[in-house]
Order: C-alpha cells, then structure tokens, then sequence
C-alpha cells in the first residue's frame, strides 16, 4: 500500500518534471516570442486541457479506491442513520452526475475550440431559453433536495418525548468529557458551574441539595443500551465544544451558559459492530499500518493493535490539547448495561465531606 | 438605453502635473494606479507568501505528526523545541493562515488591487471619487497588516482561536496562550482593518455610481466593474457588523462586560460573567462571514468574466444574467449566515429556514458556471495564462460549489460539520478560485500596471503545476473528511480511529509543498518582468475596455487630453459586420448597428 502510494507520488512528480522540462524548452524556442499566445501554445494548452480532465477523473478514480469506504455514509450505528446516508448518497450521485459533465463540457469546450489565427469566434451573445433551461434545473433539483433534507432535519431534530428516552448530559471541559446519568428516576439533577466545589469532588456542579440528583451517576466512559432512544443534554463549563459521534451521525456544540439537546437510538452494539466486515477490514488494514510504525507507537505509550470502539471526539476548537479530547462509547445489551450500571457510585455517595 | 449619466465633468480637471516628490508618489499616493500596486505588493504578494508559507507549514506537520523538522526550529523558534511543532502554535498558525488569507490577501489584497486599477479605467474617470481616502484606506491597511504580523512577537504568541474567533476561548486568556495580547492586537488590527476597507468600499460605490464617462451606462459596464462595485456593496453591509462583535469582544475581555459570557468556571475559579451568549457572537460573526466568501469571490468572477470573453473573443454569454445573478448572490449573501451554525444550539426550526436560503445561491452560482462554459462554445480561445487561470477558476468553483449542497443541508451538516470535507469545500470554492482570480488579474493586466509583459511560458508552467496541486491536495480532502476527521486538528495520532487516513495525508502534503514551491516561478517571473519584461504594446491583448486607451506609460488623471467617450457595451467581440474581431467601447456605432444585447 504504502509502496504503492510512493509510486504513485513519484508518478506525479514525475509528470510534474516532465511538463516544466517542456515548457522551459519552449520558453527557450520562444526568445522572441511576443508573450503572447500564439497558435502553438493555444494548440498545446488545448490538449493539455483534455489531459487535465482526465486527471481530475484520474484523481476522483484514485480517491475511491484509496479512500471509498466513507465511514460517514456506511454502516451508521443509530436509527435515524440511515436516513441521512441515504440522503447524503442520493446528493453525492447528483454532485458527481454534474461534476463530471461539466468539467468535461469545460474542458473540452477548451480544447475543441483552442484559438487559430484567423478564425472568427460565434457573436452568441444571448439566449433566453438557454439561460431559462439552466436556471431551471437546479431550481427543480434542488427544490427535491430542499423538501427531502428539510423532512429528515426535522425528523431528526424533533424530540420525541413520548418514547421514554434515557436522559444523559454530556459533559464538556478542557480537555475531557464526563457523562451523567439521570438515574433510577431518570430526571437530571439540577446544575451549574457556580455549584462546583472541587474540595467535595462536585465536580460538574450539581446542586447538592437536589432530591434528584442524588441518584445521578457521573462516569467518564459513555455507556449506552442498544434500541433504547437517549436524550443528550449537553453542556460546557468553559469554552465551546462539540460533541461529534461520528457513527451515530450525531453532533451538537456544547455551549458555556446554556444547555442544548440531541438524541438518538443506538440500533448495533459495540460487539456486533467488531463483528461487521467492513469494520473488520478496515481494522485489519489500521492494524498493518500500526505494526509498521511499531518503535514508534510504542514508544508514545499507545497499545499497539486497534479494536474498534465507538469514539466521542470534540469538534469545536477548544484550546491546546483539542484533538486530544476523547471519550469512548459503549454500546451494550439492555442486561450488560444494567449490571454496568449497578457498579456505578451514585452523587450522593461520590461527595466527600 | 436608460438615461445616460453625463458626467464628464472632471473632462476639464487639471491635467497640468503638480510636482510630484519620491514621497508623494511612490509612498502616499493618491494616485489609484499607484495604490493598486502598493496594495499588489503587500496583500497579496507580501501577506500572501506569509499566508501560503503558513500553509505549509500546518501540512508538514499533517503529514509527519510531531516529528522533528528542521524547518520547523529555523522558522518557529522558540515554538518548535528541538524542532517539534507546539500544538498551541499549530492552532496559531491555523488562525493565523486563515485571517492572512480570507481578509488580506483575498479581501484588501483582490479588491484593493483590482478595484483600485480598474474602477477608474474602465469607467472612464481620472481617479478614485476621493483620492486622500484612498491613500489613508491603504495605510490603514498596511497598519493592520504590521499589526497582525507583530503579534507573532508577543510572549504568549499570536491569536489561535481559529479565524472566527469564537468566545469564551478568544476571550479567556486562562484558555489559552493565544487569548492575551495576541488575541488583543487581533482584534485591533482587524478594527484598523475593517475601517480601511469601509473607506475602499465607500470609494468604490461613489466612484462606480458617480464618475462614469458619458455613455457609460450601466448596462454598459464590464462585469468587472458590476463585481467590484457589488463587492463593495456587501462590503459595506456587513462589515460594521464584525466591528461591533469585535467591539464587543474587547468589552468583554477587557472591561468586564458579559455579551458573549456567562456561566464559567475555569482553571479552578467562577469567572463573573452572566448572562452573555457565545451563539449572540456566531451570529454577528458569521453576519459577515458568509458574505465574506462573496466579497472574496465575486471580484475574482468579475475578473474570470472579463478574462474569458476577451479570451474567446466572443461576448460573455447572458450579460444580463450575469449582472442578475450577481444581484442574486449579493442578496442572498446576507441571508444565508446561519448555515455555519445549524449544530450551535440554536433553534431547529431556523436551521430549516438557513438551509432553504443558502440551496437557494446555487441557482445563479449554476448560471454563472454554464454562461461562463457557454461563452467558450465556438470561442477562438486564446491561451493567454490569465486565461488558463480564469478556466481554472471556473473549475475549481464548480467542484468546491457542488459539495456546498451538502454542507448547506442541515440534515447532512450535523455529520459532516467541522471535518475535512468542510476544510476541502472552502479552500476549492473561495480559496483556490479567489487566487485563480487573483494570478488570472495580474497576467492579464500586468502589461496595464507596470508597461511590460510577463513570461508567458513561466505562466504556463505556473498554472499547470498550480492546478494539479490545488487538485491534489483538495479533492482527497474531501475523503478524509468522509472518515469523519475533524479540523483543527493537531494531530490524529493519539487514537487509532483515523489511522488509515495517514497515507492519504502524506500525499496532500506532497502536492502541497510542490504547489507551493511552483509559486516561487510567479515570483520570479513577476518581478523579474517588471524590471527585463518586454515592453508592451498598448492594447496587447486586443480588448474592448477602456483602461486600454490610456497610454502604457502612467499618467496621472490617466488620458491625456478629454477622457473618451463610450457608445456600446464591451463585449462586441468577432461583432458581424466589423473587420477585427473587437470593437473597443470608445468606437462609436456605425450607420445601422444595433447594440444585440438589449
């Protein structure tokens, strides 16, 4: 792989050289050239035109082999997943259906009509039922893609309280996440920032004289019942951050003073999800990677072999340490996460007087 | 033909020469030729090599994570101990890059180059409306420019908020290093920068809409002038808005206020703050921010539009069109800024509306791209670099503006926001096109500006090597960003769900460095013209507009004798019934010709 990537590095470059090696043999012939273009360089340019449209073609090819796995749009791990990639898919077939017509009418259109002396360009200066055609469709295309982006944002981002959804505040601050559960009876202990009294371990502020927060559980491993809808209320004690679950195309900021929501059902588990070849595959190919950069990883106190696990990265620059600033996510059976659950310390019991 | 505005008023201005000392000409002119090429040298060749170099940099660092590099120790200092980047000034120079680059080089340095040389020219006016303004608009410029150079000096280094600067972390120095005195001279210089590019703007409007030659309708300008004047239109709009956040901004972080805080506890301590709301900030920031891409963008479109209908010796196809769609983005430029926010906490039915809107700007971004392909259709395309370039553009617009639909999507944004895909769909759109626009201006009116021409095989061998690279380096962007990667991101090292992107990011960072290094060819080929280019010829290549009748050599008051007048549009290319393929627009009708595009 990597050999065959330096191979394709060096054919570029290759390429590269090759031109400049041309045109300086050109600039050479043209010592008393007007700097100008002349038949010549418009005959050149032109093919040179049709061969960069191969190579935006070329790079497009390369880039699906290479790099055509898109996480983003295959095996999503929540239930209104697949709403967006199907959305997403259907507006990448519709960009690349245009990329590749109009690149080719671009391009070819330079080549085809490269400049002759003495030839005479069309005066085509208007055309009314041209320009109306072209408005047209987009207006058509996008209209589709407007009604069908709008019905599944909306689908998404409507709360269905009615379903009984596991309340979980995601925690965020310089440079970690913490969770929080609401407990036996599922409601969140009331909270700020002005409440957080490190000498007694309340960390996130929760207001200690709340009935409801004594059952909360605060972890730092976000834990999450497969098919059970979760309702994240997040927030943020300093600066902004975002809370992106790439596999569950799920993303909301995080943000100081206020509170903002995003739910979701996780429909695989972490287990089934390691099971799942693509996820195999693309485990298997990290892993080769990593035995070749084996002194290395080592050496920075990472575990050498990968095993898939569901990530909470933070999106939104934070500061110094923001790509560093993690939290894993477990998707788990109802049983497993109950006697997970049950091992936890309540906030009342995690105080220290 | 709408009433023509007579206002060949300034004919008889005094074209006597005043005495004119090295000072007064070559350092507070007041002459808008000169200050084209004080804002050329500076905005764009000057902040654009810092810029670029920054670039680079950031890819360096991409592609090796944490790896000693000498170049690194040479040129960042005390930042780079023993040669391995810090990530504090990763995040600077990600800021860093981005405001040097959106706002200097493609905002005052575009605009203030190509705006400055053409308005004039091209309408048929002696100078700018106001010259004084002009020159103090420039050394505003030039004052924010040493400023946000500067604060690479401070102790704790400059800004590294990232170029939007959102509070608290731009407003915190306990958050981060960059928060203090470099975030203070960020603000200022970008105040400084933003009263400089009002006095441009304002100049540019009264200029367009007053000092039009007789004849000049507007309907009779080139898409230019009808871009810049737009540009500045927006310009003026939106950019007091970003004045009054980073007004606020400096309230709040220096005298106590609470507009965009509340809530924070940090580095152990409550800070006072109350009631304040960072969302407020996004708002007024990206007020401005969208229409910035336009501000960015559309002056390089005017000069792609008036590049390629030259080029292909054919009218620009659907001028009406065009000024329409132009009028079209401006306006829906300010009513589209909520896209950058739809996962910022705001409410959910307002992301509906944004997503709307924003779907909406590529109805007439599509017209302009198929009336910009159509106008090469049975063209007589003359190869020129600047045409290469401005066909570049053209590409280079369609790929990035196509992924705008899905970023633009609400529903696909909560995915894709903040990746790579975001970081590949900006640079293409307005960052690679802007620059297309900018390189696409200076070989085609270099012969305007400085008498001489440029290499055009040292051109060819830019443009090329450019256009592979900015490909390279972009379109796998976009695939990385579809693995999810965020931006910003110092490194992806530290946990293995990214791994199998590293290769991928070693390939960018080739293309880059080569695309970079190919830059030096125009910087050897610009200057190196300037002094040994050979001398050009009046009109060299054969246009229709106005600034072609001055004389080579400058002037001021730009014609000698009456300013000439015009009597059609300026695209009368291979016209029937003329024997040259172009009829400038001083060329009076003849007995019986019509003028076809009314």
């Amino acid at each position: 792989m990597t050999a065959l990537l330096t191979v394709l590095i060096v054919l570029f470059v290759a390429v590269a050289l090759w031109q400049m090696v041309k045109i300086f043999d050109l600039a050479q012939v043209g010592a008393s050239n007007t700097q100008i273009a002349d038949d010549k360089d418009n005959r050149i340019n032109g093919y040179l035109m049709l061969g960069f449209l191969v190579f935006i073609y070329a790079i497009t090819i390369v880039s699906f082999i290479y790099l055509g796995d898109l996480p983003l749009v295959s095996n999503s791990a929540s239930e209104h997943g697949p709403e967006i990639d199907n959305l997403l898919i259907i507006s990448l077939v519709v960009i690349f259906i245009v990329q590749i017509v109009t690149q080719f009418l671009l391009h070819y259109f330079a080549y085809k009509y490269k400049g002759e002396k003495g030839k005479k360009a069309l005066f085509y200066a208007d055309n009314n039922t041209l320009e109306a055609v072209w408005t047209g469709i987009p207006v058509i295309v996008l209209a589709g893609l407007i009604i069908y982006g709008l019905f599944t944002w909306n689908d998404i981002m409507t709360i269905d309280e009615e379903s009984d959804p596991m309340v979980v505040e995601l925690y965020a601050q310089q440079f970690n996440w913490k969770a929080r559960y609401g407990g036996d009876d599922n409601v969140l202990g009331k909270a700020n920032v002005r409440l957080i009294d490190l000498d007694k371990a309340n960390i996130l502020g929760v207001d200690e004289a709340d009935p409801n927060a004594q059952d909360d559980v605060i972890v730092t491993e976000l834990h999450l019942p497969v098919g059970k809808p979760v309702l994240f209320k997040m927030r943020s004690q300093d600066v902004l951050h975002s809370a992106y679950m790439p596999h569950f195309r799920a993303q909301m900021n995080c943000v100081p003073g206020m509170v903002t929501q995003f739910a979701f059902t996780p429909t695989v588990t972490t287990e089934e999800m390691r099971q799942n070849p693509d996820i195999q595959d693309k485990v298997k190919y990290i892993n080769e990677l990593r035995v070749e950069r084996q002194a290395e990883i080592e050496e920075a106190g990472q575990d050498l072999l990968y095993e898939f696990d569901y990530l909470l990265l933070c999106n939104k620059i934070c500061g110094k340490s923001h790509y560093n600033m993690q939290m894993k996510i477990v998707v788990e059976t109802q049983e497993e996460f109950d006697a997970w659950m049950k091992e936890q310390t309540t906030f009342a019991n995690s105080l220290l007087n | 033909m709408s009433a023509t505005v007579d206002t060949h008023v300034h004919d008889d201005h005094d074209v006597h020469h005043h005495k004119e000392t090295f000072v007064t000409k070559y350092i507070f002119s007041q002459d808008h030729k000169m200050i084209a090429k004080q804002y050329l040298i500076t905005g764009v060749i000057v902040m654009g090599i810092i810029g670029i170099l920054m670039s680079l940099l950031m890819r360096i660092q991409l592609a090796w994570p944490e790896k000693p590099n000498a170049l690194f120790e040479a040129l960042l200092g005390k930042w780079a101990p023993g040669g391995v980047m810090d990530a504090d000034i990763y995040l600077a120079l990600v800021t860093i890059h981005g405001t040097i680059m959106v706002f200097f080089v493609l905002t005052a340095g575009l605009s203030g180059t190509f705006s400055n040389l053409l308005i004039p020219l091209q309408i048929g006016a002696r100078d700018m409306a106001s010259g004084f303004l002009n020159m103090i608009s420039y050394w505003l410029f030039f004052i924010s420019c040493v400023i946000m150079i500067a604060s690479f000096f401070v102790e704790a280094g400059p800004a590294a908020a990232g170029w939007t600067i959102y509070p608290p972390l731009s407003a915190l120095p306990l958050a981060q290093g960059g928060s203090g005195m470099g975030m203070t001279l960020w603000l200022v210089s970008m105040a400084i920068f933003i009263a400089s590019s009002l006095l441009g703007s304002l100049n540019y409007i009264v200029t367009v809409i007053n000092l039009r030659t007789k004849g000049m309708s507007m309907t009779r300008l080139p898409l230019t002038i009808w871009a810049f004047f737009v540009t500045a239109i927006i310009g003026v709009i939106s950019f007091p808005v970003l004045l009054s956040a980073a007004l606020l901004l400096i309230m709040d972080r220096s005298f106590g206020t609470s507009f965009f805080l509340s809530d924070i506890f940090i580095q152990g301590e409550v800070l006072h703050y109350q009631g304040g709301s960072p969302v407020l900030f996004e708002h007024l920031f990206w007020f401005l921010g969208h229409p910035e891409v336009y501000i960015v963008l559309l002056p390089a479109l005017g000069i792609t539009s008036e590049i390629i209908a030259t080029n292909s010796r054919k009218p620009i196809f659907g001028y009406r069109a065009m000024v329409a769609s132009i009028l079209a983005i401006a306006f829906l430029s300010t009513i589209v800024w909520g896209h950058h926010m739809f996962i910022s906490g705001m409410n959910p039915f307002l992301g509906s509306v944004f997503t709307f809107t924003t779907l909406l700007i590529a109805i007439p971004s599509a017209v302009k791209a198929f009336n910009y392909i159509t106008t090469l259709w049975k063209g007589n395309l003359q190869m020129n670099p600047a045409m290469l370039f401005s066909i570049g553009l053209v590409s280079t617009f369609i790929t990035g503006g196509l992924t705008g639909i899905i970023l633009g999507d609400s529903a696909l944004d909560i995915n894709v926001h903040d990746t790579y895909f975001v970081v590949a769909h900006f640079h293409l759109v307005m960052g690679i096109s802007a620059l297309y626009g900018v390189f696409a201006g200076v070989y085609h009116w270099f012969p305007r500006m400085f008498g001489r021409m440029m290499n055009k095989n040292l051109g060819y061998l830019h443009f090329w090597v450019t256009a592979i690279c900015a490909y390279g380096v972009f379109f796998p962007m976009h695939f990385i960003g579809m693995a999810g990667l965020p931006r910003r991101y110092y490194t992806n090292s530290n946990f293995p769900l990214f791994d199998d992107t590293t290769n991928a990011q070693v390939v960018i960072t080739m293309f880059a460095l080569v695309g970079g290094l190919v830059q030096l060819v125009f910087l050897y080929n610009f200057f190196m013209s300037i002094f040994y280019g050979k001398k050009a010829e009046q009109n060299p290549w054969k246009s229709n507009t106005l600034e072609w009748t001055a004389p080579v050599k400058h002037i001021h008051g730009n014609w000698p004798g009456k300013i000439p007048h015009v009597y059609r549009w300026s695209y009368d290319y291979s016209k029937p019934g003329h024997d040259e393929d172009f009829v400038p627009q001083n060329v009076p009708m003849k007995e019986g010709e019509e003028e076809l595009h009314h």
